[in-house]
């Protein structure tokens, strides 16, 4: 099986991990674990289990273990107990040298704060994993150059990090990534140090790149917004433990609990939900405006409000019909959220 | 019990004790010196050779060849005007053969310095035990006062230019240790997790990060290195080291006043242009970490 598994891996932090681990299989939360033997919980039962090609999102907030959880991928850091899977190779037997070969051809990595080394250019800095992985320098330069044009950083090879704003910054850590090829793209917060206008350009930059490269992306956000813009697949992590896992209609129509409603409740749902969430079977009064299924609310109802009407059919991908929807649907359920906001 | 005497150690015990290590140290001097010495002659081999070739070449190269790698290393013409002056001054005053034989002295003790200093600052970085046994090591190395260490190596070594560039080293290469382990501990914790996660062996992530990002503090380092080793010229002409500190033994010894303070301003001169010529050179490395926009 390809893609990434992973099943029932727990990190702890102190002196003795063992012992501790012990008391939080047998049900002891990560404050009284803290307080009483003042050892960190830093994971908890975690298991995922992500799709080769896709992108993962993990999303939580500061403390909850999702930089912890991206670095057992590629085994920055090590686990207490479980097991993580990649390709069907268990990750954790891997010997030092087994282990440099899978981060350097497996898996690539983006940093949050960029992490490039300011003594070197733009081209040498994206050269960097080729060069680890003994490339010869004519090939290192054709291939960088491509990635740096990719990005959209042509012209800018010879300049060093410092020289560059933090989305270019972070254009080189993205192609310096590319660059080797690595099936499995990590990426650490890679957006959230951006200014809000670019880090939608740097999303788009991603989403752009994904649909050609297909490869499995592990993304770690605190940002909903985010989270559900790119995110295939959604897990949302609180104190170390998994809260809710599925795609972004899941967390925004069914949130598993409080905690999450209450970060659902400022999300522009017209702009993440779907047609088919809301479609019925009641086809008397479809009209005749025809509608793709994963078409957004938004786009729905502008295309509906261009059209005049307020009914239409909604198609599967090959344009069969399959339901309809009305302009009153989407109205009320785009107005859902101001009724929660207010309940609050 | 007296309490306004301090219970001492009797009189025949602590002569015991210093009749076993000075006679402890003696025999290990008969037993040793000879092949330590030995094991040092690559130091004594380049001090004579390098200092031979400053004197045997004529003035005016050397003078040029002073002046061009002051430019090379800072690329400031005011400075290498004053390298020009600064050195021709000695010279006038009598002092050339005196300032050859210092620099050819605190340039090998600097390249001794920085070729034992770098590798014990990265085996500190390395191992926080290493940084435990080397911190209290070079603490001493910086407090004993010069005169004492020297007493042993003069046991060793006697009397000249050997014992002096020792004494030198011991005294200057305290900086250089220090700051290559604070350097290479204060590289950006990211950066080195990038170099790990792009699968880089222990020797990559040395020579690509540590060190490159390290080299400013290190180059500050070798910066207090030279200055030090300058700082001991006086103190290693007193075991026979030649140079300008002779000339100021000679003057302390009979009050030439003149001659004290020309050679006092002889070291001056030489530490300011080594000390504006290894900075530049220092700020030049990293001038990639100026702000483009």
């Amino acid at each position: 099986m390809s893609g990434i598994q992973i099943k029932n891996l727990y990190k702890i932090f102190g002196e003795d991990p063992a012992m501790a681990l012990d008391l939080v299989k047998n049900g002891m939360g990560k404050t009284e674990l803290q307080d009483q033997h003042s050892h960190v919980l830093g994971l908890q039962d975690i298991n995922i289990d992500m799709r080769e090609g896709g992108i993962q999102v993990v999303m939580g907030l500061s403390g909850s273990g999702k930089s912890t959880l991206i670095r057992h991928i590629n085994r920055l850091i090590e686990p207490t107990a479980g097991e993580v899977i990649v390709d069907g190779v268990d990750v954790l037997g891997m010997s030092r040298s087994d282990l440099r070969k899978f981060r350097a051809h497996k898996t690539s990595m983006v940093f949050q704060k960029f992490a490039l080394l300011p003594h070197r250019t733009v081209q040498s800095n994206v050269e960097y994993g080729l060069e680890v992985q003994g490339i010869s320098s004519s090939e290192r330069r054709a291939r960088s150059k491509k990635w740096i044009d990719r990005v959209g950083l042509s012209g800018f090879e010879d300049n060093y990090p410092s020289q560059l704003s933090g989305g270019m910054q972070q254009r080189v850590g993205l192609a310096r990534a590319l660059a080797t090829d690595a099936e499995i793209l990590l990426m650490d917060e890679a957006f959230s140090a951006l200014d809000p206008l670019i880090r939608t350009d740097m999303q788009d930059v991603l989403l752009e790149l994904q649909s050609e490269l297909k490869k499995t992306i592990v993304f770690i956000t605190h940002d909903l917004d985010e989270a559900l813009r790119i995110g295939d697949n959604i897990c949302i992590l609180r104190d170390g433990g998994i809260i809710q896992k599925g795609n972004a209609q899941d967390i925004i129509l069914h949130p598993a609990d409080d905690y999450i409603k209450d970060f659902v409740k400022d999300i522009n749902r017209a702009r993440v939900l779907r047609i088919d969430s809301l479609m019925s079977d009641d086809m008397t009064n479809a009209g005749t405006l025809k509608l793709k299924r994963d078409t957004r609310l938004d786009d729905a109802a502008r295309q509906m409000q261009e059209a005049d009407v307020i009914n239409a059919q909604i198609t599967d991908a090959s344009g069969k019909v399959i339901g309809s929807i009305t302009l009153d649907d989407i109205v009320n359920s785009m107005v859902e959220k101001v009724e929660v906001e207010s309940t609050v | 019990m007296e309490w306004t005497e301090f219970p001492e150690m009797e009189r025949e015990q602590l002569r015991d004790l210093r009749k076993a290590i000075d006679g402890g140290f003696r025999e290990f001097t008969r037993a040793y010196g000879e092949s330590i010495e030995n094991a040092l002659y690559p130091v004594e081999w380049f001090l004579k050779h390098f200092e031979n070739l400053l004197l045997d070449t004529p003035w005016p190269l050397v003078l040029i060849g002073l002046c061009g790698i002051v430019y090379f290393a800072s690329r400031r013409p005011w400075l290498t005007l004053g390298t020009f002056v600064g050195m021709a001054l000695i010279g006038y005053f009598g002092m050339w053969e005196d300032a050859m034989k210092t620099l050819a002295m605190i340039s090998t003790a600097t390249l001794g310095s920085v070729l034992l200093g770098i590798p014990l600052g990265i085996a500190m970085a390395k191992s926080d035990r290493v940084q435990t046994i080397m911190n209290p090591v070079l603490d001493v190395m910086q407090t004993m006062p010069s005169f004492v260490y020297l007493i042993p190596v003069i046991m060793l070594f006697g009397i000249g230019k050997l014992p002096g560039i020792i004494a030198v080293i011991i005294y200057a290469i305290p900086p250089i240790i220090r700051l290559t382990n604070l350097g290479i501990r204060l590289v950006d914790k990211e950066v080195l997790e990038a170099a790990d996660a792009f699968g880089s062996t222990s020797w990559k992530r040395l020579t690509n990060v540590q060190i490159p990002l390290a080299l400013p503090t290190i180059m500050a380092g070798v910066n207090q290195t030279i200055m030090m080793a300058l700082a001991m010229v006086v103190v290693a002409a007193l075991v026979g080291a030649p140079g300008l500190g002779q000339p100021v033994l000679k003057a302390i010894n009979n009050q030439f006043l003149f001659m004290g303070v020309s050679a006092g301003m002889a070291i001056v001169i030489l530490a300011i242009i080594i000390d504006r010529a290894s900075q530049a050179y220092g700020q030049r490395l990293q001038s990639h970490r100026e702000k483009g926009h």
